[in-house]
């Protein structure tokens, strides 16, 4: 009684650790419940598979993956970004109507596009670090007035494919190796970003900031800069879908990518990135947009009732943060438990 | 027991050996009309642990603070390595490598122990990048060389507090740091986390670290420090080896002056307000008996962690227990919340009252109505003249010192905060009240003021459990006291049986024989 | 927000030290004059509001000579009614630290249910109380998920926004039930009889003034800013947060479906995409109403004022001959600038003192009233 052991208890076996961490990890969870979900919705409607509903599943999801990505940044800094969807609009329709108007080879308006995103991010950032203006207020105001000035570009025209260069929403299609392009583009998103979170100093320190601000700044890492950063690159990543989403479309409106936030948001939470901040991952981000896209495409060719879908977002949304809590209530138990023993 | 160096701070300053690593020249930091520090200095030497004690609010924090960067003094100067400089803020005191562990870790709860330890300075590879398999590597040798067996690759939320504060410290070795400042480490530790602690300041004295050790217990600062410094309200009182101290001097430098402190009454002890039998939380304590009469007061001691704040918890309905019961008055009761235990004459005056004691940014008035004001307003409205009039009732009573009952709680003094807790709690008419650590914080004055208030309640038949971590002030308050020793009673010692050594003994599960039996 | 014990002090368990708080608590002068100050931040805000309501009203004149008549006035609060009515409700949600986004989702779904119950012949006297109990019912939904587990209601009440609206479609398809009688569609239009002010006028004043008494005059307002305050300190001193949370939910239900039963009224049409957008106008008549989106200050005046603005800035915006697409670029602007014209000052300020001082104190040197929290 009087001496205890010492108080912590080391993990059994490396092995052990490895599995159990596996089986508690978000990513390996979901990802098993897309592939699940896959084969049955393949079991029970076998086109699921074809190349066709492939691309047209995986264009869409693509687009949101790398928004999402850039929002999961932005969340594990403890800050939200509620503007990407008019930022994605925004840019989307500039770069369409920069292509109908101006005679600017295509590399240009995409680099433009994505430029634009990026100080669409920037001005963000601007706001929350700079005015310390709370993320979700400034975000908020940003989420109206990138839309507006939207309706400002459009100013009440619509841009359709037969404005655009022959063979603009080419891309959106195309595959290499069978692999669709735009996949391509979002797996090489994540992998870069997954990268950078995991190996680079600034990576480490968005963590550090949305983990305990204080506490990196005794260290010497400044929330602001780094929360900055984020906004910028998530700006950035908001271009990039802008861009893909004008491709994949070719037919814009003032209001195109209207209500994305939410999918954008709902697959960063899904996936597993805590809203407090500190913790989750890009990946999970990413599987977590897939599972949103992969139950929307499941409703049409199980020719399921499309109205229940947004019903079935939310209640995954809530599925994922009730797992969450119980997951952590039952390990901070443990933890309590065998420190006392 | 180390090699006590027979100078005082400023002649330390001038001898012509290796200079001090890091000294305060006549540093004074004023905050606001309070002078937290004036014209300090002090010496921090190689290979030497130094002790820093002063009651609360005698600057022992903000010297702490001063040298980790978080204030820049008023006047006076730092000088590291004979040169003097200007710390800008935290980070810049650890790039010259002063490294602080506060009271509270700050850690990042969502990391690895291993990331926590680098964070800032982690191993890279080619390119620049993160090389996780040396950082792992090296959080292992470094926590072997400190025989300390922590999960590098464990998340850092969850662990207990000992753990945390030695990443802290981990952190700041890891940084090469030559001054390592260590604000009251052993506050949350039990006897065997301390000793673990003490083992490895002393190792890394041995490195040639300076090393302050700021403390309130004085045991331990004989125990491991070399020289000690006594501030007393923000000045400089006395620097000296400690083989050349004892317990009643420092006692006396830090006090200045005897004081009685602690007036107790004696009070009529009535029928059992409160029985509590057998009382488990799991991971919290187990087996809990004991009863507090009308007119008693109650003692709980124990080290910090022993549970005692935690079954102060589950009598006021915060959390709940998994086995026993408790009974008010004869009548069984389960409080669900701290409303229901409130509605039935049970308050507890929290052991923070910063987190969970008062509402910064309401007044006094709105403070002390708070628990009460469903009762006091049935009909919904609230009479501002009906709520100033109760609150004044209580500040007359317990001489709370403001401009008056509308001024914001958090322009009081730290005493007559904790009077506001308490007149909070006495609005409630409780029959039982808890007192968890009611004097923390309070300075010297306050503090015979809240223990004549205790001695009163006492007196006037409330039925009291008080819980402290100072000795002195469980021994002449209590009637009683229960000793906790790792979530159990371990002893029950009646007051005229009762020494500190009895209950140390107690407290840190050394005696064996010793069995409780019930009241 | 979580409802569990605490941490037992864990790393973000950050406590002032206690002699700090005493330092800082030996100067009641400087903290006299910080009474002053939080009075005057209060004032200011609502001073700011005045002048800006003031502003619009002599544009809106400048732009019409009808602009400030009673009828143009009940008309611009008729046609910003339901987000009016929803900001009350949402003002103490923010207030305690929460908050709720599903409440446009919610409109929809009542509207929905609303013309689904219509349209299968139930009456409208029957109707009218189930809608609202759907909401009531929507609310403690929301509300379960913040207090029995704890979680962000950000994330709570995301899932919920997607919900609601889903169920709205679930029960109507993608059908507009348009044949409500004439007795309930005047209700949207109509005006008091003998007079030119809209009823919906009339729901919102009393609405507000019962708001008005509830959060600052009554203990359960005061219970609210205690909560958004220090959530601990409530609850130790017997304030029940689940329950007073779970009310607020419920009640911002409740609102939500009488928003929806009055659009439905006032557009004579019941469609799964009724008040799309309107929980961005609802957080930021809000937070332009002075309510700190951390929780803990704020006042109704302070939101009903931001309401007059925004209903005033519509009308005179629509007098220009601006459209709707535009106006919600004036209402972000108008947040945006609201929330950093404060910090413009304090940036201004800093600059100076950096330049004065050379660089001496840094930024984080916390003033002495940080220290509780």
């Amino acid at each position: 009684m009087a001496l205890s052991a010492p108080a912590n208890v080391r993990a059994p076996s490396r092995v052990g650790t490895l599995i159990g961490r596996a089986a508690r990890s978000r990513e390996v969870t979901l990802a098993a419940v897309v592939v699940v979900l896959s084969m049955f919705v393949w079991f029970e409607a076998p086109n699921f598979l074809s190349s066709t509903n492939l691309i047209s599943v995986t264009a869409l999801t693509a687009i949101i993956v790398i928004a999402a990505v850039g929002e999961a940044l932005v969340i594990i800094t403890k800050n939200i970004d509620l503007s990407v969807e008019s930022t994605m609009g925004l840019v989307a329709f500039v770069v369409a109507e920069m292509l109908k108007g101006q005679n600017i080879p295509l590399p240009a308006a995409w680099a433009l596009g994505i430029g634009l995103g990026l100080a669409l991010g920037m001005a963000n950032g601007v706001v929350i670090t700079i005015f310390r203006v709370p993320s979700i207020v400034a975000t908020l105001g940003t989420l109206s007035i990138y839309r507006g000035l939207t309706y400002w570009v459009a100013n009440g025209q619509e841009i359709t494919t037969s404005d655009l260069p022959n063979g603009y929403t080419d891309p959106a299609s195309q595959t290499i190796f069978g692999v669709p392009l735009f996949v391509i583009l979002a797996i090489a998103v994540v992998i870069v970003a997954a990268l950078i979170l995991r190996y680079t100093v600034f990576g480490r320190q968005v963590y550090a900031v949305g983990s305990n601000a204080e506490a990196a700044a005794t260290i010497g890492v400044g929330a602001r800069s780094t929360v900055f950063l984020v906004f910028a690159l998530a700006g950035m990543l908001a271009g990039v879908a802008g861009v893909l989403w004008g491709i994949e479309f070719g037919q814009l409106y003032a209001s195109s990518a209207s209500g994305e936030s939410l999918a954008v948001i709902a697959a960063v939470v899904v996936g597993g990135v805590s809203i407090s901040g500190g913790s989750g991952t890009v990946v999970g981000a990413a599987i977590g947009a897939l599972f949103l896209g992969l139950i929307n495409n499941a409703l049409t060719v199980l020719n399921l009732p499309q109205e229940w879908l947004q019903v079935i977002y939310g209640a995954v949304i809530l599925l994922a943060v009730v797992t969450d809590a119980l997951v952590q209530m039952r390990t901070q138990r443990a933890k309590a438990r065998s420190r006392m023993r | 027991m180390s090699e006590g160096k027979p100078m005082t701070a400023i002649e330390g300053a001038t001898v012509k050996l290796a200079p001090p690593p890091v000294a305060l020249v006549g540093v004074s930091k004023r905050f606001g009309a309070t002078q937290a520090l004036a014209d300090v200095s002090l010496d921090l030497l190689p290979g030497e642990i130094h002790g820093l004690v002063g009651e609360n609010g005698a600057g022992k924090s903000t010297v702490v603070k001063v040298l980790a960067g978080i204030h820049q003094p008023d006047a006076g100067t730092i000088v590291l390595d004979g040169k003097p400089v200007l710390i800008h803020g935290p980070a810049h005191a650890r790039s010259l490598g002063i490294a602080t562990v506060h009271q509270e870790p700050r850690l990042f709860p969502d990391l690895t122990v291993a990331e926590n330890v680098f964070m800032g300075h982690a191993p890279t590879g080619r390119f620049g990048s993160v090389n996780w398999r040396e950082m792992r590597r090296s959080a292992h040798v470094f926590f072997d060389s400190l025989s300390v067996s922590l999960d590098p690759t464990a998340v850092v939320r969850g662990l207990s507090m000992a753990d945390q504060q030695l990443i802290e410290i981990a952190k700041a070795l890891s940084i090469d740091a030559r001054v390592l400042i260590l604000d009251e480490p052993t506050a949350s530790l039990s006897a065997h986390e301390v000793d673990r602690l003490f083992a490895i300041v002393r190792q890394t004295r041995d490195r040639g670290v300076a090393v302050l050790f700021v403390s309130h217990r004085l045991e331990e600062v004989f125990q491991l420090c070399g020289r000690a410094t006594v501030l007393r309200d923000g000045r400089h009182v006395v620097t000296a080896p400690t083989s050349e101290l004892t317990a009643a001097d420092l006692v006396r430098y830090m006090v200045g002056r005897s004081v009685s402190l602690f007036p107790r009454s004696a009070s009529k002890i009535g029928d059992v307000l409160l029985d509590v039998k057998g009382l488990t939380r799991v991971g919290a304590f187990r087996d809990i008996t004991f009863s507090v009469r009308a007119g008693e007061i109650v003692g709980l001691a124990g080290l910090v962690g022993a549970g005692r704040t935690e079954v102060a918890r589950v009598l006021f309905g915060i959390d709940r227990a998994d086995a026993g019961e408790v009974l008010l008055e004869g009548k069984r009761v389960r409080f669900k919340t701290p409303s229901e235990a409130l509605r039935a004459g049970v308050a507890y005056v929290p052991e923070d009252r910063h987190l969970d004691g008062l509402v910064a940014g309401f007044s006094i008035a709105e403070n002390v109505s708070l628990p009460i004001i469903p009762r006091l307003f049935p009909h919904l409205f609230i009479r501002g003249s009906r709520e100033r009039n109760l609150a004044a009732g209580y500040t007359e009573r317990l001489r709370i010192r403001s401009t008056g009952v509308g001024e914001l709680i958090e322009a009081l003094s730290g005493g007559n905060q904790q009077k506001v807790v308490i007149a909070k709690w006495l609005a409630t008419e409780p029959r039982v009240l808890i007192l968890d650590e009611p004097t923390r914080g309070v300075d010297i004055g306050a503090k015979v003021e809240v223990h004549r208030i205790i001695s009163d309640l006492a007196a006037s038949g409330l039925g009291i459990v008080l819980i402290s971590s100072e000795l002195p002030e469980v021994l002449a308050m209590s009637d009683r006291i229960m000793v906790l020793h790792e979530g159990r009673i371990t002893a029950e010692i009646p007051r005229a049986e009762a020494s500190e050594e009895r209950v140390m003994f107690a407290a840190t599960g050394q005696n064996a024989e010793e069995t409780h039996s019930g009241a | 927000m979580t409802e569990d014990p605490r941490p037992t002090g864990g790393p973000d368990a950050l406590q002032p030290s206690a002699e700090v708080s005493i330092a800082a608590g030996g100067h009641s002068v400087s903290a006299m004059s910080r009474v002053g100050r939080s009075l005057l931040a209060a004032a200011r805000m609502e001073t700011f509001l005045i002048v800006l309501l003031a502003f619009v009203v002599w544009w809106g004149v400048k732009l019409s000579p009808y602009f400030l008549t009673w009828s143009n006035f009940g008309f611009s609060i008729q046609a910003v009614i339901e987000i009016s009515i929803m900001s009350l409700a949402m003002t103490p949600i923010i207030i305690t630290g929460e908050i709720d986004l599903s409440v446009e989702s919610m409109v929809g779904l009542s509207s929905c249910v609303l013309g689904w119950l219509w349209a299968s012949g139930v009456p409208l006297e029957v109707c009218i109380p189930i809608v609202l109990a759907v909401g009531v019912l929507g609310g403690l939904f929301n509300g379960f998920f913040v207090v029995r587990w704890g979680l962000p209601s950000l994330v709570v009440t995301l899932a919920t926004y997607a919900l609601f609206r889903g169920l709205g479609h679930v029960v109507l398809g993608s059908t507009v039930v348009t044949d409500f009688p004439a007795s309930f569609t005047n209700f949207g239009f109509g005006y008091v009889p003998g007079t030119n002010v809209p009823w919906t006028l009339f729901v919102f004043l009393f609405l507000a003034v019962v708001t008005v008494a509830i959060v600052h005059g009554t203990w359960i307002g005061r219970q609210v800013f205690a909560v958004g305050k220090n959530k601990e300190a409530a609850r130790y001193s017997g304030v029940r947060v689940g329950a007073l949370k779970m009310a607020l939910f419920a009640v911002s239900g409740l609102v939500a479906a009488l928003a929806g039963i009055l659009l439905t009224s006032r557009t004579s049409a019941a469609t799964p995409d009724a008040g799309l957008n309107f929980t961005l106008a609802v957080v930021t008549i809000v937070v332009l109403g002075g309510v700190d989106i951390n929780g803990g200050k704020g006042t109704v005046p302070g939101v009903i004022l931001a309401v007059l603005i925004l209903g005033t800035l519509k009308s005179a915006l629509t007098e220009a001959g601006i459209s709707t697409d535009y106006q919600n670029v004036a209402i972000g602007l108008l947040l945006i600038i609201s929330v950093v014209t404060p910090q413009l000052a304090r940036l201004v300020r800093e600059l100076v003192d950096r330049t004065r001082l050379g660089r001496r104190r840094p930024a984080h040197d916390p003033a002495p009233g940080e220290v509780v929290r």
